[in-house]
């Protein structure tokens, strides 16, 4: 029975694939869009540094895929290469595995380590251990509050309970009444601030929805669940650009006069943003928060620079998008660097 | 006829203490027969949380929000369909959720990478994915290994080849928007469109998710593969002792998670334009849950399509319910936690129920 069904399904495989060299072979292409439309894309570029060669480790507690990390990490790329350094970049939402992490880049004898502090306490052992081996620490995106105490250089980020703060603020001058804040990943520090954040400020209701963020029609489902459940709700505050565009299908789909906006930017958020179909951004700008954290271990290493004097945080957020100034960030965006 | 056999086949059916009686000669009443399919207890429980979630959200009594649980079920459902066939054949597959992502993946960047119409890719992703479900059957039938193994490592390659090559093609982590390109509008009208019934608008997976499930169900129950599925999920080696040809039988259901895979990778591309190259880890389980909640058991041999059609619906409306109802949201994993439990339980006592007399 095995013979006869195996040349079966290797004909199947071969139909299919002749099916498909066909369709390229006639010529299926498509007119619009696609690769060819875009334009050439590429980081911004300069000359390079001719100061010895050095090398930088990232550690970040990113998760795999997530396009904000890719920004984080393109920006500590072009430092990387205007600065004559080896960048060497890893990543682990995982405390414990992240403080690993930093260990390896100390057995590494690297110049330098930009870290984030997620999980502050988690991380201090090791940092200071770094400190101890002489190697500059600079932290970026988490640990506004704890990496004066730790010992490091500077600090590139935004604070996201400031962030949204701000954000409340400017629901409030929109005239919003009524707010669901959407948690993406359910007991994330940064993202319980940046709603607890919007709550402070907001004048009206905030109330928090999660939803999960590795299934996009869950997410489209949820929010057009909650918008039926509380058809008061006024503005949908996402906290991450892909699930912006998921919330506008959510609320056309419950027939909800609501609006959306949203934390973090990429590029077909400008378009939405563009459309009015969102609101507006806050953007934080990874891709400055990872170049400055390459390019100031830099500077510290060849000049004795400290960023920010070593008192203060560096801010790179919140700045603002919205249809006033979308145009001119649109083709940085569309690039993929901010 | 066909399922009455099918239990024979398997060595002993746990949740059946009739089987001392030896059920292949006995003629039951239709009562009895019908009490005894695996997807009675889901049936009773699905009414069960219906009904209360009915009664404690105003707004889930609307013909529209049904819709929506519907719209979430049927995502989920129509994976949950070859993976309970695959389940009652014995067999796992861990790599279910990523796949959906690696289909979107592939057709999205092939036909953008190379600037083709949008159909071009999407026939590339169904090879793809066929060859991912034929790679894990064949794998499994070969090396003789555990399918939660050899789908473990499919599952860990797909993750990181998901990220890996759409970083090498695209630059970013998510694939560009296809929406303006052509054939895009074609396909989203057969993947991704909404029917309206009576005012309600309808997402279209839930009709592919009914047609599936009937012909998942005829599949099982009225031909001769569905004969070999229980055959070889009973027990692999009575089952080749008989005549059924097992390799083929495993390699098939493998493949055809694969073209569930295919399937909804395409509606979640076609709805949401881009992909994110992370999405997709987690579902697997989901996956499983429906099909177990539908009474397929963990050993195979046992169980049903319209079971996990049943068991998905359950967690829909689970997970809708509770956004319905307005419970505080911190607590949303452990209630749909505690609601999936109290529906596996009341499966499970209607099931003894059933069997017991």
């Amino acid at each position: 029975m095995d013979r006869t069904s195996r040349p079966r399904s290797r004909r199947i495989a071969l139909v299919a694939a002749a099916a498909a060299a066909a369709l390229m072979v006639t010529g299926c292409s498509s007119d619009s869009g696609g690769k060819k439309a875009e334009e050439d894309s590429g980081n911004a570029s300069a000359g390079k540094a001719d100061t010895p060669r050095m090398k930088i480790a990232m550690i970040t507690h990113a998760a795999a895929g997530d396009t904000f990390w890719d920004l984080v990490r393109k920006g500590a790329e072009t430092a990387a290469a205007k600065d004559n350094v080896e960048l060497v970049y890893s990543n682990n939402p995982d405390s414990a595995k992240q403080a690993n992490l930093v260990q390896n880049a100390i057995d590494q004898k690297v110049d330098g380590i930009a870290v984030t502090l997620s999980k502050p306490d988690a991380m201090k052992d090791v940092v200071a251990k770094a400190e101890k081996a002489g190697i500059p620490v600079v932290g970026l995106n988490g640990g506004i509050d704890d990496w004066k105490e730790q010992g490091l250089l500077s600090y590139f980020g935004q604070d996201e309970f400031v962030a949204g703060e701000a954000f409340g603020e400017k629901l409030n001058a929109l005239g919003a009444k009524n707010n669901i804040c959407v948690i993406h990943e359910q007991g994330s520090v940064s993202l319980e601030a940046r709603c607890s954040g919007v709550k402070k400020t907001f004048k009206g209701k905030t109330t928090t929805l999660n939803v999960n963020g590795t299934n996009m029609p869950s997410v489209k489902s949820t929010i057009n669940a909650k918008l039926k459940q509380d058809t008061s709700i006024d503005y949908v505050v996402t906290l991450g650009a892909p699930f912006a565009l998921t919330a506008v299908q959510s609320v056309d789909d419950a027939g909800s006069k609501a609006k959306v906006a949203t934390f973090d930017l990429n590029k077909e958020m400008v378009d939405a943003v563009k459309g009015g179909d969102i609101e507006f951004a806050v953007d934080q700008q990874p891709y400055l928060q990872g170049y400055l954290s390459v390019d100031s271990l830099w500077l510290y290493k060849t000049n004795g620079n400290f960023s920010g004097g070593g008192q203060e945080p560096v801010l790179t957020g919140p700045a603002f998008v919205d249809k006033d100034n979308v145009d001119d960030i649109a083709k940085f965006a569309s690039k993929g660097t901010r | 006829m066909t399922q009455a056999t099918a239990p024979a086949a398997s060595s002993s059916p746990p949740a059946s203490p009739a089987a001392p009686k030896d059920g292949r000669t006995s003629e039951r009443s239709l009562a009895r027969r019908l009490a005894a399919r695996p997807e009675i207890g889901a049936l009773i429980a699905a009414i069960v949380v219906y009904i209360f979630f009915f009664a404690v959200a105003s707004p889930f009594r609307e013909a529209s929000s049904l819709a929506n649980v519907l719209y979430e079920a049927s995502v989920m459902g129509i994976m949950a369909l070859p993976v309970a066939l695959l389940m009652i054949g014995g067999e796992f597959d861990l790599s279910a959720g990523v796949a959906v992502t690696t289909s979107a993946l592939t057709a999205s960047m092939w036909s953008f990478q190379l600037s083709m119409n949008v159909w071009t890719g999407v026939i590339v992703a169904l090879v793809v994915a066929l060859a991912i479900g034929a790679f894990n059957g064949y794998m499994l039938v070969r090396t003789g290994l555990p399918s939660f193994l050899i789908t473990l490592g499919t599952f860990l390659i797909l993750q990181g080849a998901n990220l890996a090559i759409t970083k090498l093609f695209t630059g970013n982590v998510a694939t560009d928007s296809i929406s303006d390109m052509d054939g895009f509008d074609q396909a989203k009208s057969i993947f991704a469109s909404e029917i309206t019934i009576g005012g309600v608008d309808v997402k279209i997976t839930v009709f592919y998710w009914l047609v599936l499930a009937a012909l998942a169900t005829w599949l099982l129950l009225r031909t001769k593969f569905g004969n070999w599925i229980f055959a070889t999920g009973g027990s692999q080696e009575s089952a080749r002792a008989v005549g059924v040809p097992v390799t083929f039988t495993k390699i098939a259901l493998f493949m055809g998670v694969g073209a569930g895979a295919w399937f909804v990778g395409m509606h979640i591309l076609f709805s949401f334009n881009t992909v994110q190259s992370g999405e997709g880890v987690g579902n697997e389980f989901l996956y499983i849950i429906a099909a177990v909640i539908g009474g397929c058991l963990l050993t195979g041999g046992y169980g049903s399509a319209i079971g996990a059609v049943i068991g998905a619906f359950i967690f829909g409306m689970v997970s809708q319910g509770i956004v319905y109802a307005n419970w505080n949201p911190d607590w949303f994993k452990a209630f749909l936690g505690v609601m999936l439990l109290l529906a596996a339980l009341v499966n499970l006592w209607v099931r003894r129920q059933a069997t017991r007399r």
